[in-house]
């Protein structure tokens, strides 16, 4: 089960990286900017407006800026990556390593990175009609 | 003299094929121990009943089990401050060797891979290596460290993953890391700045409740993870 070119004394080789540390610290950092972003979002689009006056227009307006299309940018970004992240954590917990562990990371970065693609594109490619 | 009720995890490699509980009732004194329980069953009921145990006074770590569904040392709970009956089971996580004795060898690979052992290459003063008492309070903490595993069995993210090198050993770590008179800092937080190191860590604090010697161990890995974050950015 355990090849010795991985492991060493019973422990996985250890790897030269500090991928997990950033992980760790992006968890943290977008976390208290999301709470911040998410803030202004709610405040913005429940408190100062009311979502009766929410439609097509209302957003044309505002993403006549590139401030707030790079607002959305960012929260879409934290939000996706922060979740992505969570999510790779909890299938690190709950699945051993092997294929299935495999097939479920591929399919949640797969549908991450899709979703942020398609995010994207509409925010920086959207024309008013 | 009262009437304990114990419910025992037996388990005979060579003759089940399962873990079974088993009930026993003796007499004991409110306050002996749950180890003087134990160790009456074996006396005078059931001599195949296998525990490890030594000093039998909180500093070995060698009787480390599942007491009520919480990992304890069985000679530092006194029977009137348990329910009955006293379930009493083996460390979680490890392969049961017979009843409730477990194999520690993986435990004690991952204490030896942090390197838990002084690392300085100086050459050794006339007499000791000086330390200043702030110097000392820095990891005092974690010297108090009798490696009963009780923590690491604690574990849900060591349930999850046998590879994680667990409570215990960040503690070992820890002690020498923070140790002014040691070099070896570096090489221990590179073995800890692993997937199955320290970030499998996620702060669920079952190693805090589980330690008899009270260590903060929660609060350690923390520390580790905090120096990492310097170090490393």
């Amino acid at each position: 089960m355990q090849n010795s070119e991985t492991f060493q004394n019973g422990r996985p080789m250890p790897v030269n990286s500090s991928f997990e540390l950033f992980a760790w610290l992006f968890m943290r950092l977008s976390g208290i900017l999301l709470l911040l972003l998410a803030i202004g979002h709610l405040v913005i689009m429940h408190l100062i407006n009311s979502i009766d006056t929410i439609d097509y227009q209302f957003v044309v307006n505002r993403w006549k800026t590139p401030f707030w299309r790079s607002y959305d940018g960012l929260m879409l970004f934290l939000a996706l990556l922060h979740g992505l992240n969570g999510l790779r954590t909890i299938l690190d917990d709950y699945l051993r390593p092997g294929a299935w562990r495999i097939f479920w990371l591929s399919i949640m970065y797969a549908t991450g990175f899709i979703l942020l693609f398609v995010g994207f594109l509409t925010l920086f490619t959207f024309q008013p009609k | 003299m009262i009437q304990v009720h114990l419910k025992i995890q037996r388990y005979n490699p060579e003759k089940d094929s399962k873990p079974y509980f088993k009930d026993y009732a003796v007499e004991c004194e409110p306050t002996d121990r749950v180890l003087d329980a134990l160790l009456a069953v074996k006396g005078t009921l059931d001599g195949s009943l296998t525990l490890r145990k030594s000093c039998a006074h909180g500093v070995c770590g060698s009787d480390g089990m599942r007491i009520n569904g919480r990992n304890m040392l069985a000679c530092k709970v006194l029977i009137k401050n348990v329910s009955q009956p006293i379930v009493v089971e083996p460390l979680k996580g490890f392969k049961i060797v017979k009843d409730l004795v477990v194999d520690m060898k993986q435990f004690f690979e991952k204490y030896v891979a942090v390197k838990p052992y002084l690392i300085n290459q100086e050459t050794s003063p006339e007499k000791e290596r000086l330390q200043s008492q702030k110097q000392q309070e820095r990891f005092e903490d974690t010297t108090k460290c009798i490696l009963c595993a009780c923590c690491t069995t604690a574990c849900p993210s060591f349930w999850s993953d046998p590879n994680y090198v667990g409570p215990a050993s960040i503690v070992q770590a820890h002690r020498f890391i923070f140790d002014s008179r040691d070099q070896g800092g570096e090489e221990r937080l590179n073995l800890l700045n692993q997937r199955e190191g320290v970030w499998r860590c996620r702060t669920i604090f079952n190693c805090v409740e589980a330690c008899p010697r009270e260590i903060n161990i929660t609060r350690a890995i923390g520390e580790i993870k905090r120096d990492l974050l310097f170090k490393k950015i």
